[in-house]
């Protein structure tokens, strides 16, 4: 008998931190896996967000740092600076990444640092219990928004268009981790971010929509159903830009 | 060796190279910026990087990742800077990431004046950022001890694991004086055990692991102790003082940096009149050197100056805490880059001379 489906090796054994439902052990997995296909478990850091994105460190069996709020692509600008040998990977959520660390994401982008960003983005600030986000649909609910996110609380922020106007990314697509064939996609995303970096080739940005059933205040079945209706229509899944076969 | 004729911030920034520094990171704010704009050439030549950052928040997280993989790592500023840093700081002395935090003071508080002044005493003793820690404080008061120090906080930074600042204040970075530059050191990338790996990865202590956050509360109290055990260890073991004629010294003033050159000029001329004054002169501010203070007489010392280039007087409250009350003390200071004359503070001696401390 063989053996197909199994946990990655980059896996720590121990249960993720994450609530049920929730897709951020989805990506975790898709990263573990690659780490695992790129044979780089032990030349990996895993520069980690604060928020739900953080539990990461329960995951990972690879080198990490939980960054400061906002700060991951700079502390991995540090370590990848000094250490350009080793494969330095950012994840961030989305409260994380658009509000608190959007000086740092912009400008790691825009020197077009040799890095993989994954950002793992629910419309949400989960750990602290369901705040509004930059990335909150128009008219979503959140504990700061409790009727509906209105225009004066601006609008949703996209940040494959914002990051897609800068001239160094040089890879930058949106998915989704809703279905099967969507989560396939977003692996193939992630593994040319991963090539990306391991041939020099520079930043990557990939978005990942996701959920968040506690806070969104629904089952996991239907919070799929809302990331379809509402979520993906806010945020259009696709290659924003592609030269990794130009650089 | 020869001597070479420098500017404070070029040559603390060549001492900081010679002494392993391989990565920086910073903003531009003055009266620091020779230190980054020297250093965008300097490091790339001995194969270090230097990154510009987009804010000083970006640039100690820059320094936070570089000292992560074991990189010897240096970030400057001034004032507004080293507050917008401090929740850095406060990771860096939590996890603990060596670092070099240069300080090149300017006069505050708010975004204050551009010249130099000492107006962050409290925030480098007391408070550099949230959750309660220490820092490692030298202050240099000439440019060749400005050299030596950095050079000897990066030694420092990685013996204890802990980030180490060095307050200079715009005068000492902004004057020329002939200095010795000390050997260049060849130093490694060294990845030193972080206390979070078995807490974060305990399947996998190899790990390399690094987090403030540690679920556990046992461990994370643990942890405090282990931070509160170094605090202490330092405090015993780095604290620097210079006593500058101390002996028969009836009068004292207390003051480091720029305001204990201009304090020595004043020693200088009151001895010449015949007045017995010393100098108590922190070369750390933290840990503060509350025992020469402590084991003055009181027959025998009659009234304590606390100068600083700064108004209100910052440093006045440790004085007294080694003075114990025992003591009269009085304080002057000149601020928003202001700096006073040796004249105008052997007057103040005088005033006091004259009239409190009979």
């Amino acid at each position: 008998m063989e053996k197909i489906y199994k946990r990655p090796e980059a896996m720590q054994k121990r249960p993720t931190g994450y609530c049920p439902g929730c897709l951020h052990g989805v990506a975790n997995k898709i990263i573990c896996g690659l780490i695992d296909e790129f044979g780089i478990v032990d030349n990996t850091v895993a520069v980690q967000p604060i928020g739900c994105g953080a539990l990461m460190c329960w995951t990972t069996d690879t080198d990490q740092i939980i960054s400061l709020h906002g700060r991951a692509p700079a502390t991995a600008t540090g370590i990848k600076r000094s250490a350009p040998e080793k494969f330095v990977l950012v994840y961030q959520g989305d409260g994380d990444l658009a509000s608190i660390g959007l000086a740092e994401i912009m400008h790691c982008a825009n020197r077009g640092e040799n890095l993989t960003v994954v950002f793992v983005n629910n419309s949400i600030f989960g750990m602290t219990g369901g705040q509004m986000a930059p990335t909150t649909l128009m008219g979503q609910k959140a504990t700061t928004a409790k009727d509906g996110r209105t225009p004066l609380q601006g609008y949703p922020m996209h940040m494959c268009e914002i990051i897609n106007q800068l001239t160094a990314p040089v890879y930058i697509e949106r998915c989704a981790l809703d279905s099967p064939a969507h989560v396939l996609a977003a692996e193939k995303a992630i593994r040319k971010g991963f090539k990306n970096q391991l041939e020099n080739k520079g930043f990557s940005f990939i978005e990942l929509l996701s959920n968040c059933p506690t806070n969104w205040g629904m089952s996991p079945v239907k919070s799929l159903e809302f990331m379809r209706n509402e979520t993906m229509k806010e945020f259009p899944l696709g290659v924003f830009r592609d030269r990794s076969e130009e650089v | 060796m020869s001597k070479l004729f420098l500017k404070g911030n070029e040559a603390v920034a060549e001492a900081a190279v010679r002494g392993g520094c391989r990565f920086f990171a910073g903003y531009p704010i003055t009266p620091q910026n020779e230190i980054p704009e020297y250093l965008s050439k300097r490091l790339p030549e001995v194969g270090g990087a230097f990154v510009q950052g987009e804010s000083e928040l970006a640039s100690i997280n820059m320094v936070i990742g570089a000292s992560y993989i074991g990189t010897r790592a240096m970030t400057s500023s001034s004032g507004p800077g080293l507050s917008l840093m401090s929740e850095g700081l406060s990771t860096m002395a939590a996890t603990p990431f060596p670092a070099v935090i240069l300080n090149v003071m300017r006069g505050g508080p708010g975004t204050g004046a551009i010249q130099g002044a000492q107006m962050d005493y409290l925030q480098a003793t007391k408070a550099p950022g949230h959750g309660g820690f220490r820092l490692l404080a030298y202050a240099p008061s000439t440019i060749q001890e400005a050299v030596d120090l950095v050079y000897l906080a990066f030694d420092k930074a990685w013996e204890y694991k802990a980030p180490t600042l060095v307050l200079m204040d715009g005068c000492i970075g902004s004057l020329m004086e002939p200095v010795e530059l000390p050997p260049m050191k060849e130093v490694q990338r060294e990845e030193y055990p972080l206390y979070t790996s078995p807490h974060l990865n305990p399947g996998n202590p190899k790990r390399r692991c690094s987090a403030t956050m540690i679920t556990n509360e046992r461990d994370h109290e643990d942890w405090n102790r282990v931070q509160a055990a170094r605090y202490a260890t330092i405090e015993k073991n780095e604290l620097r003082v210079e006593e500058y004629m101390m002996d028969d010294a009836e009068y004292v003033i207390v003051a480091y940096g720029t305001s204990a050159r201009v304090a020595k000029s004043t020693i200088r001329q009151l001895r010449d009149k015949g007045i017995k004054v010393g100098l108590i002169r922190p070369i750390t501010v933290w840990p503060f050197p509350y025992e020469s203070l402590r084991k003055l007489d009181e027959t025998k010392v009659k009234g304590i100056l606390c100068l600083e280039l700064s108004i209100p007087a910052l440093m006045v409250e440790d004085v007294d805490r080694g003075v114990q009350g025992r003591i009269p003390i009085a304080t002057y200071g000149r601020a928003a880059g202001i700096v006073f004359s040796s004249e105008e503070v052997e007057e103040q001696m005088m005033l006091h001379i004259e009239q409190d401390w009979k």
